[in-house]
């Protein structure tokens, strides 16, 4: 809006910050790089591939979007290649490529420019094309390769440790250690916890995400599961690291503009991402539940900001005896 | 009173300017739930049209003898008599095609586009204007039904008109040579995208066609409804509230005290 109008304001100095989303976003693309480089050790080389078809399909939507809806050009902000990037760390490895690269269209064209373009988004663009993935090409977004099976010349495919822990696959469950590489069955880039955590502190180091909603959400799932597992703790380490929360909790939930501004209402958003993705690991019929908590906590975000808006300054909250006594003559 | 229009318009407006589902967004629930193959939105456009045309005939042709107070209740028992008959004449002559509707052939009864006729025009209007109108919008309904299906068809299940022979049993067995739909060539390829016949996809293509139905009408030339206030609302024509020179913001203030 500020763009080509004159900005009246009082007189200087100001101070001006020297953040630009396409730092930010550069910032962002750093910390995924230990995940990418992990994947693609654990899968393959076709982790690159994958993750080339979406950021290269992602900025390429965003481009022509812009084009034709006759606005001026975004590409630069990087946020498209971020949005690929995470994209590509939701797929499984044997994806085939168009499906990628429709995620990317699906993610930038329809999630994000429909609205507006970056910052008017309702939903996290990765996530809601993820979802998008998963509903259209059940079979093809359910199909886990093993880990570290790329250097043999077939291809094994493997349960994920949450399809295990849930008892739906009978396959012996990774060390905690393997876990921690992230070597096992999973999304590209959800496997290794060692670098997502590695990520995720880099970003709340940078100052680029507070650690609010990381650490209300991975709390919760804590206390719950602890709750849950009957304080084994092997279970919880298995729940915290398994599935996709790390890599929800860290670069999807607090995504700029599908989160809250406010200090407490991130709070509560992390708190409720926590509590729907438990219930849906415990009791829902998917074994994973991130991708749906997250989506579903971004529609609430508006509400969640109206209910917790602040207090204005000097005003005395009404008392409710005295309200009653009103009522009562 | 609407103002007086040729029988041609009354036809074409229901067509695009209009169109009962993507400028009108009246009948969602059927156009949603039964646009997920092209030859069960034809079926139902057709059902829906046949019960348009002749409740709007009988109700325009009893307008001066329904009493307003009760006139609801008696449109909705005009329409229910012919919602049964189609329902039967479907289950007796193209069976399939009831099994595929189900519950919302029934349903025709409660569908908004045709009470909506009724109550907008078909009381208040001549009977040949009035039939005019109800076939102008059923086929307007129509084609957005197979519009919405086609799309949907051709993403979601990767054919299109599959099925056709639980139409043109209609006709005969086997006509045009036992013809019933095509597999698109790509589908060996390409897996299509099952969230299209699916209710997210429904509502993706809901929106996007009735986005592009907004700017065929708009690039005529008329102001686009929310900037033109109520004198550029597509149901401008028939509002009782503009006829008094009130809009709908003035109703909701009166709205409590009424």
């Amino acid at each position: 809006m500020v763009n080509g109008k004159k900005l009246v304001v009082s007189a200087s100095p100001h101070l001006r910050t020297k953040d630009t989303t396409t730092k930010i976003m550069l910032d962002v693309i750093i910390a995924l790089l230990p995940a990418l480089g992990a994947a693609t050790a654990i899968f393959g080389p076709r982790v690159l591939a994958v993750t080339a078809t979406t950021v290269i399909s992602a900025v390429l939507s965003e481009y022509v979007a812009r084009k034709v809806m006759k606005r001026h050009n975004t590409i630069k902000d990087l946020s498209a290649v971020v949005t690929g990037l995470i994209l590509a760390f939701n797929l499984p490895v044997s994806i085939p490529l168009w499906m990628a690269a429709i995620g990317s269209f699906f993610a930038i064209v329809v999630v994000k420019q429909f609205f507006g373009g970056i910052g008017q988004n309702f939903a996290n663009p990765a996530i809601a094309a993820r979802i998008f993935l998963l509903i259209s090409f059940g079979q093809q977004m359910g199909n886990w390769t093993a880990p570290l099976a790329w250097k043999n010349a077939d291809a094994v495919s493997s349960a994920t440790p949450l399809a295990i822990l849930g008892g739906e696959s009978a396959e012996a469950m990774p060390s905690l250690l393997q876990m921690l590489l992230g070597v096992r069955g999973g999304s590209l880039g959800e496997t290794c916890a060692l670098a997502l955590i590695l990520g995720g502190v880099y970003l709340i180091a940078r100052k680029v995400i507070s650690p609010k909603i990381p650490v209300a959400y991975i709390g919760t799932v804590a206390v719950i599961m602890l709750i849950a597992g009957k304080f084994d703790l092997e279970f919880l380490a298995y729940q915290l690291m398994g599935g996709g929360l790390l890599l929800g909790a860290f670069f999807m939930a607090t995504d700029y503009s599908t989160s809250p501004i406010k200090s407490n209402a991130k709070i509560v958003f992390g708190i409720g991402c926590g509590l729907i993705t438990c219930i849906i690991r415990l009791f829902g019929s998917l074994p994973e539940g991130v991708s749906f908590a997250i989506l579903i906590m971004n529609l609430l975000v508006p509400h969640i900001e109206t209910i917790m808006a602040p207090k204005p300054f000097g005003t005395v909250k009404e008392k409710k005896s005295k309200a009653k006594e009103g009522e009562a003559k | 009173m609407a103002e007086k229009k040729s029988l041609g318009k009354e036809f074409t407006k229901g067509l695009i300017a209009e169109n009962p589902v993507f400028r009108l967004v009246l009948g969602t629930c059927p156009t949603l739930a039964t646009s997920t193959s092209v030859v069960n939105a034809l079926g139902m456009g057709i059902s829906a049209m046949i019960v348009l045309v002749c409740s709007n005939i009988v109700i325009s042709l009893l307008r001066k003898v329904i009493p307003s107070k009760v006139r609801i209740p008696a449109y909705i028992v005009v329409i229910a008599s012919f919602v049964t008959i189609v329902q039967m004449i479907v289950k007796a002559f193209v069976p399939a095609l009831d099994s595929a509707l189900g519950v919302f052939l029934p349903l025709i009864v409660v569908n908004c586009i045709i009470l909506g006729r009724a109550e907008a025009f078909a009381g208040k209007n001549s009977v040949v204007a009035s039939a005019v109108d109800g076939l102008g919008m059923g086929v307007g309904f129509t084609i957005a039904l197979c519009l919405m299906a086609s799309v949907r068809e051709i993403l979601g299940a990767g054919t299109f008109l599959a099925g056709a022979q639980n139409l043109l049993v209609l006709f005969g067995d086997n006509v045009l040579g036992g013809f019933n739909g095509f597999t698109l060539p790509w589908t060996e390829y390409l897996t299509p995208m099952t969230v299209f016949i699916l209710a997210p996809g429904g509502f993706l293509t809901f929106g996007l066609l009735m986005a592009c139905a907004n700017r065929l009408a708009e690039s005529k030339g008329k102001p686009r409804a929310e900037l033109g206030g109520c004198q550029a609302c597509p149901m401008a024509k028939n509002c009782a509230l503009l006829a008094e020179g009130k809009a709908c913001n003035d109703e909701k203030k009166e709205g409590e005290a009424v």
